[in-house]
């Protein structure tokens, strides 16, 4: 039998857990999506239905990249908006431009029972041993958990390094380490010794810096090429970014109840997908007296379009600015800039007569 | 009291329930008028300029309704159960007005579907009966004689259907969500073009659902939302029963451009016409589209007998 290599497109820097997990968890040979570039846009663009979200046609890109990059198996999650139905089209298409591949469809045992849903990750690899993934399960998740740790650090002090790329240079020397890690004692050391290198970095932080929070969808907000690199540039502004959505908030300790608690005072019902979140962080961010908050989705994305007017609300209750921004496949640079910049002049110039 | 009813969205799938049920128990209300361009101007201004045509038009019924009533009747939908899921716009759409409409002294209404906490329809329509000070006996009374009524009327457009099935013209499918292609708006435009093409435009929302649901699933296994379920498990029924089949989708339907594009590579055996409106242009275009698509039927058509 062929060699099974799989994969699951990439986003962030959560490769390097998902590579874990599929190794030592799967037993197969896990292929590293190559990173989401202008390439990988134009090929899912050019595949994919017009008016679909971006988060689509990345996949879909970033799937042709792997499979070229000689993935023989692709994996394909479930979810809760049309992300539920991305793999069955994926799957579809590729079938319809000749790639002869595997297709892991995980929508396909989506709210099923636990022995369904093993049952479906086993179309991974039909020899995978439930007693190996239970082994390095907690181990994936405390790394998915560790990263994301390390990025809040990050966002938060990146923009006041004293030497510029000192931060980025212990990142990617913290990912490339995580590579190793094959236990829970060796990923705890690595994560300390990193912690204690990030907060070595000399940084020259203002007392009362500009602090903006960010929001929105999933996918836009994580996937940094996606988001212009958003925050990179808020960063190279001088501004603290925080940012609350990633893996571990969402899909590992997702605090739901409380958020429908908490803004209960402008959605009386649940919604679904990142919306509650957004609206929950925005209001947090609104109520610490933050200097603004910028949301971030794709072209079309209903539950962060429908989230929208209750954002429009709190920057009403609380007079806090937000910037909105839409990311699709034909954004300009220019145009980001320019509002980014614009919006930075109006921050600052209203922290400074507040003081 | 009167309840304003905002004539779009769920209101085309459910108004004879919810009339039926206002009227046994004695309720006054009203429901604003067919879609024009005015209440789109409106919607549209009230809108996030991405939402989707539909939430548009909805948000432009709520807003002519504001002064002309006491509540505005907003149901909420969280999903169907085994039946399917919805569009995220129907989980949020009543808080999404309530913001929207939040300085315009705006009172709601509103029953909540949910069926992973039991609120089935029958003890959601209890409620709302309780909400308007009925006793339970005499809302479960008209809730059931108000499901008699929907049901009758169900029965009535697939008798009436199965009639134009016979016809001898040609037949055309149209595969579009029931808020927009009962729209007068955006919807009945194109039956019309289609009608005076001399075609007989056939409605997939209209198929019975028992079938459609059951059908679904040789075209889309995966397909999570029961309104598309619905749509897709028609073609199943209809298509060797008509000549085209048009896919008439709001812009820019979440749904719709993921499934629109599954039919396309899948149904192959007739022709497909995919029809994005987005109520900006006016009817010419959309004409033009129509007639060659039924020019190209016709010519296909005629060249199959020509050769038999």
């Amino acid at each position: 039998m062929e060699e099974i290599k799989a994969s699951y497109p990439q986003l962030g820097n959560y490769c390097t857990p998902l590579e874990l997990l599929f190794t030592e968890g799967f037993d197969v040979k896990y292929i590293v999506p190559p990173p989401i570039t202008k390439k990988t846009l134009a090929l899912g663009s050019r595949y994919s239905p017009d008016y679909v979200c971006a988060p689509f046609k990345y996949h879909l890109g970033n799937f042709i990249e792997t499979i070229e990059a000689g993935a023989n198996t692709l994996v394909q999650t479930g979810g809760v908006c049309r992300l539920q139905y991305y793999g069955e089209l994926h799957e579809q298409i590729l079938q319809d431009l000749g790639y002869r591949v595997h297709f892991v469809n995980m929508s396909k045992v989506q709210d099923t029972n636990p022995l369904t849903f093993y049952n479906g990750l086993k179309e991974i690899n039909p020899q995978m041993s439930l007693q190996k993934i239970g082994r390095i399960l907690p181990v994936v998740l405390k790394m998915f958990e560790y990263i994301d740790e390390a990025e809040n650090f990050i966002r938060k002090n990146i923009g006041f390094e004293s030497s510029k790329g000192a931060f980025e240079k212990v990142h990617a020397a913290f990912l490339g380490d995580l590579r190793t890690v094959r236990n829970k004692k060796e990923l705890k050391s690595t994560y300390r010794d990193y912690m204690k290198l990030f907060k070595g970095i000399e940084i020259n932080k203002p007392t009362d810096p500009l602090k903006v929070g960010i929001v929105g969808e999933y996918y836009t907000i994580m996937e940094p090429f996606s988001n212009h690199y958003l925050e990179k540039e808020l960063a190279r502004m001088g501004i603290v970014v925080d940012r609350w959505m990633n893996v571990t908030n969402t899909l590992i300790h997702y605090p739901k109840k409380q958020i429908q608690k908490q803004i209960k005072d402008y959605a009386e019902y649940p919604w679904v997908a990142t919306s509650m979140a957004t609206i929950d962080r925005a209001l947090e961010f609104a109520r610490k007296g933050y200097d603004g908050i910028i949301h971030v989705k794709s072209f079309g994305c209903t539950p962060e379009i429908d989230a929208m007017p209750i954002l429009q609300n709190i920057s009403k209750d609380y007079k806090i600015p937000i910037l909105y921004f839409t990311f699709d496949t034909q954004t300009s640079e220019t145009g980001v800039n320019t509002r980014l910049e614009a919006f930075y002049d109006m921050i600052i110039m209203r922290k400074e007569t507040k003081k | 009291m009167i309840i304003g009813i905002p004539r779009a969205l769920l209101y085309h799938k459910y108004k004879h329930l919810w009339k039926s049920f206002f009227n046994e128990l004695g309720i006054d209300y009203i429901v604003s008028p067919d879609t024009n361009k005015e209440i789109l101007r409106k919607g549209s201004a009230y809108s996030i300029d991405e939402s989707c045509l539909s939430s548009k038009i909805y948000l432009g019924h709520v807003e002519w309704l504001l002064d002309k009533c006491d509540y505005i009747l907003i149901p909420r939908f969280s999903d169907y159960s085994r039946n399917g899921t919805v569009c995220p716009k129907f989980l949020a759409i009543y808080d999404l007005v309530a913001n929207t409409f939040r300085d315009r002294s705006i009172n709601l209404l509103s029953y909540s579907i949910n069926p992973k906490v039991t609120h089935v329809e029958m003890a959601a329509f209890l409620k709302l009966g309780k909400i308007l000070d009925k006793k339970k006996s005499q809302s479960l009374y008209a809730y059931l004689k108000a499901k008699q009524a929907e049901k009758r009327a169900h029965l009535l457009e697939i008798t009436e259907q199965e009639r134009l099935l016979h016809e001898s013209k040609l037949k055309i499918l149209v595969i579009a969500h029931r808020y927009n292609i009962w729209d007068k708006y955006i919807g009945e435009p194109i039956l019309n073009i289609l009608r005076e093409q001399g075609t007989v435009p056939i409605i997939g929302d209209i198929a019975p659902q028992k079938e459609t649901l059951a059908n679904y699933t040789q075209i889309s296994e995966t397909l999570p939302w029961v309104f598309n379920r619905e749509l897709v498990g028609s073609i199943p029924i209809y298509k060797d029963l008509v000549d085209g089949i048009i896919l008439m989708s709001a812009f820019p339907c979440g749904p719709d451009s993921l499934v629109n594009e599954i039919l396309i590579r899948r149904v192959k055996d007739k022709p497909i016409l995919n029809l994005m409106i987005d109520g900006q242009e006016g009817n010419t275009g959309m004409e033009t589209r129509l007639e060659s698509f039924i020019d190209i039927i016709r010519f296909k058509k005629d060249e199959c007998h020509g050769r038999n």
